[in-house]
């Protein structure tokens, strides 16, 4: 029997996910034309495992299984880590990184809605924990790369790590533009004099500044749908950019400035996809801004001073800890309260 | 005159158009009226009449009871047929006591004079008002005696007439403000007469233009001043507290009544029914109310209270083959009927005869998933997903310190909900817990209290015993000229313990209303120290 409301305005969890899928349609284009069609493996083996232990742990809990496989929720966190990957990542990596993602962070909390972690960077912050090397070695941009992979040549190689003959691993790979500057500054390099290495373009690592360009847009789709709200993204790129310009004003050398921040690593991916993830963050409007403002500063801090060069998952997740304090101190007056 | 805001609300598709178009229809009169005796908000009416009693159109069949109670009338002469439980419009499904009037054809007035309202007392006129049935129509039916009676401690500014209809479907104030608009402010006249308001603004949505034109001539009519204000079209803009934020800017405290801000609310059609009662004697027998849905011809019925709702169904050109069943209310505030073969009474409001192509059948809920949409159009601007959290793990002392008893059950937040959860049924079942258990609470509090009276007469009269067996014995020693000086003092203390034991608490058998409220409020607090752990 209904009961009122009878009546709904609200696109279903499905047509959210699948919205949200859909924004980051730009940022998956742009990677397959900087770095080649293998991140699309990535994404169908992480969608895969996704898919496939999320079903076996329904079963296993004795949740219904179509509407919850049907929801998007396994599919964006899975897309979601494929993309923070490295795009030719062995497919060991992928499938280790979403099983982590998909059976601890999420089906053992209790499944979609219950995980207080964001799924996705558990996953992502368990690899890095466990393969740095991997997890840092990235390819180069097809455009500066001194040997070109085909897709099979990406597909075989996701697989079986190997190469075809002449071309070494070296040819093809490289530092993250982020992990770049880090080890050149601990070389007593300037900022300015690093940055005019072939691997950054005008504003972060060439290349991947055109797809951070891609997440923006897609995000701005999620704004305009009203599917995220302005305070996350404005507060994250904001405060990033701010600490960013900031350090950079006082100590040129050891600083890179706002656009190097914003366009550089998981920074626009994190601003609209990851640190917006309604379970694992605050609800509350004031919580928005001081959870975004954490995430950002703990992103700077981790890339200016800690030991990894991207700090995203780590700052996220150290930032989800803190959300049933945040929202418990940013309740909003309620009508007719002091 | 500038508007306020309150958070949130929504704008559902209004559906008002379809049952606007044709003007307020009479039904006849039917053979027999069902009239519950619990029409309103209070204690239920006292029976005045007996089986077999002929009773004239306007007749008190039921006086009120008590302050917060109203009358029941006669909607037209007859026989009464019957008094017993029966089904009435209520969301519980539950019987509850009805007289059956027979209708004899004649419809005959019995006798009703105008009051000359300025030439009485305002109290005499009051408890006129009180016998008259007039309760809001808005849909709350709370006793209206109550609300006009001029308090010198919260004495009212500002009386704000309910003109908004913020519920999609429902037009009856509409119509009735565009074909009735010259007595709904002569009703207001009344009011404010009564109540010595200052100024009075009647508040109409932005979508009910004519509405608010025939009100705007009517109110240049008249010689008192009265402000028509147009607010913007958002649910739930007509709910009381948050139709006098957006007109005067201030809120009213929580758990406090509009008086403690100089504000007053009523709805048109209770204006209205207040002009019928004094400028012609008439008390509440009727309602106009909005037949729409799947009906053949949706519209506005003057309705006899306590009229069938099938057969007003079927004034109104019956249900088409797909109807599914009918929903007393808006779609976002309403209840499904228990059955069409309930009565009309002084809170029914619409009737929407429903369908699978209208409001479609709800989806299983998924979980929540903290998209926070609910809290974003939250009129009240509590965290609905919060207060469902601790609702639905029975947390109930978490939920009311989350302000759950704020919630004023709109509805916004199940409307926005993505997974779709029956948010609103949670706060429901969790506010009649709280309140269960509170009672529970107070009612132990009353035994134990009683017994602890009992145990203390029961101690006291021992001694009382003991002190006169003391005395006894002083005396017998005196004779023998024992040692009367201990025993003397031996009494002394029996005395002194008797009267200790007799100043023990006497005031906690016939407890005040404030009292009483005071030790919930105490007991509210020693649970939230319980819980928090
Ligand atoms: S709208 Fe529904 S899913 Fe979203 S936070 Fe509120 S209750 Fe949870
Ligand atoms: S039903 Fe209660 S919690 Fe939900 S929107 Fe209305 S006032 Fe807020």
């Amino acid at each position: 029997m209904n009961q009122a409301p009878y009546i709904s305005a609200s696109p279903s969890v499905t047509s959210i996910m699948l919205r949200v899928l859909l924004a980051l349609v730009p940022g998956i284009a742009a990677y397959v034309w900087v770095y080649g069609s293998g991140v699309l493996v990535s994404l169908a083996l992480a969608s895969i495992t996704a898919l496939g232990s999320e079903a076996i742990l329904l079963h296993f809990r004795q949740r219904p299984l179509m509407p919850f496989l049907m929801d998007g929720s396994a599919l964006l966190t899975a897309w979601l880590l494929a993309l923070a990957l490295p795009p030719l990542a062995p497919w060991w990596l992928v499938v280790v990184g979403t099983l982590f993602a998909i059976v601890i962070a999420k089906q053992l909390y209790g499944g979609l809605g219950y995980n207080p972690f964001n799924p996705a960077m558990v996953g992502y912050a368990v690899l890095l924990i466990s393969f740095p090397a991997i997890m840092t070695q990235w390819p180069v941009p097809l455009a500066l790369a001194h040997a070109q992979l085909g897709f099979l040549d990406q597909l075989h190689f996701i697989f079986t790590q190997a190469l075809p003959g002449g071309v070494t691993l070296d040819a093809i790979s490289s530092a993250t533009p982020l992990d770049y500057l880090k080890t050149q500054l601990k070389l007593q390099h300037s900022v300015g004099d690093i940055l005019h290495a072939p691997v950054f373009g005008a504003l972060g690592g060439r290349g991947f500044e055109v797809v951070a360009g891609a997440y923006l847009l897609g995000g701005l789709y999620l704004l305009q749908q009203r599917i995220i709200s302005w305070h996350i993204p404005t507060a994250f790129l904001l405060t990033l950019a701010v600490l960013a310009a900031g350090s950079h004003l006082a100590d040129p050398a050891q600083h890179a400035g706002a656009a190097f921040h914003l366009f550089s690593g998981a920074s626009m991916l994190c601003a609209f996809f990851i640190a917006t993830d309604p379970v694992s963050g605050p609800t509350t409007p004031r919580g928005k801004l001081l959870f975004a403002t954490g995430v950002a500063l703990l992103t700077w801090l981790i890339r200016s001073y800690g030991g990894y060069p991207d700090g995203v998952a780590f700052a996220v997740l150290l930032m989800n800890i803190c959300v049933p304090l945040i929202d418990a101190a940013t309740q909003p007056r309620v009508f007719g309260h002091e | 005159m500038s508007l306020f805001k309150f958070h949130g609300g929504v704008h559902p598709p209004e559906h008002k158009l379809k049952s606007t178009a044709a003007p307020i229809r009479s039904v006849t009169m039917p053979l027999r009226l069902v009239l519950p005796l619990r029409q309103h908000v209070g204690n239920v009416a006292k029976l005045m009449v007996a089986v077999g009693d002929h009773v004239l159109k306007g007749q008190l069949l039921a006086a009120p009871d008590g302050m917060i109670s109203a009358a029941v009338h006669a909607p037209t002469s007859g026989t009464i047929a019957a008094i017993e439980e029966r089904l009435i419009p209520h969301a519980s499904g539950l019987p509850d006591l009805c007289i059956t009037l027979n209708a004899d054809g004649e419809d005959r007035w019995g006798d009703h004079q105008p009051l000359d309202y300025q030439a009485q007392e305002k109290s005499a006129v009051l408890d006129a008002l009180r016998l008259a049935g007039v309760v809001g129509l808005g849909g709350a039916t709370f006793p209206s005696h109550v609300k006009l009676r001029a308090d010198d401690a919260h004495p009212v500014l500002t009386l704000i007439i309910n003109g908004a209809e913020c519920e999609p479907y429902i037009t009856c104030d509409d119509l009735l403000m565009r074909e009735r608009a010259l007595e709904i402010v002569r009703g207001i006249e009344i009011m404010q007469y009564l109540l010595g308001a200052k100024h009075a603004i009647i508040g109409i949505e932005d979508n009910k233009p004519e509405a608010a034109a025939a009100m705007r001539l009517a109110c240049s009519q008249n010689s008192i001043s009265i402000t028509v204000a147009t607010v913007p079209t958002l649910y739930p803009g007509g709910g009381a507290k948050q139709l006098i934020k957006v007109l005067t800017g201030l809120e009213v405290p929580s758990g406090k009544l509009p008086t403690t801000i100089g504000v007053q609310c009523f709805n048109v059609a209770t204006a209205y029914t207040v002009h019928r009662f004094i400028d012609h004697g008439e008390p509440v027998i009727s309602r106009v109310v909005t037949v729409t849905g799947r009906v053949a011809q949706p519209g506005n019925y003057e309705v006899p209270l306590g009229m069938e709702i099938f057969d007003l169904v079927q004034a109104a050109g019956g249900t088409a083959d797909d109807s599914n069943g009918l929903v007393m209310g808006g779609p976002m505030m309403g209840f499904n009927l228990p059955s069409g073969h309930v009565p009309v009474v002084k809170g029914t409001n619409c009737i929407i005869a429903s369908a699978p192509a209208l409001f479609a059948p709800q989806p299983p809920a998924m979980p929540c998933i903290r998209c926070a949409r609910c809290a974003e159009v939250c009129p009240v601007n509590l965290q609905p997903q919060e207060l469902y959290w601790f609702a639905r793990a029975d947390n109930f002392e978490k939920a009311r310190s989350y302000d759950l008893f704020d919630c004023i059950e709109c509805g916004c937040c199940s409307y926005v909900c993505p997974s779709r959860i029956p948010l609103v049924q949670y706060y429901r079942y969790a506010k009649s817990e709280i309140l269960a258990s509170d009672k529970a609470r107070q009612a132990a509090n009353v035994a134990r209290e009683r017994n602890e009276l009992r145990l203390a007469r029961i101690a006291r009269e021992k001694e009382e015993r003991a002190a006169k067996h003391a005395e006894r014995a002083v005396g017998a020693r005196a004779e023998a000229g024992g040692d009367a000086k201990q025993a003397a003092i031996a009494a002394a203390m029996a005395r002194a313990e008797a009267q200790k034991a007799e100043i023990v608490p006497q005031n906690v058998t016939d407890l005040s209303p404030l009292v009483a409220t005071e030790i919930k409020a105490i007991d509210a607090r020693r649970g939230k120290v319980d819980d928090r752990d």
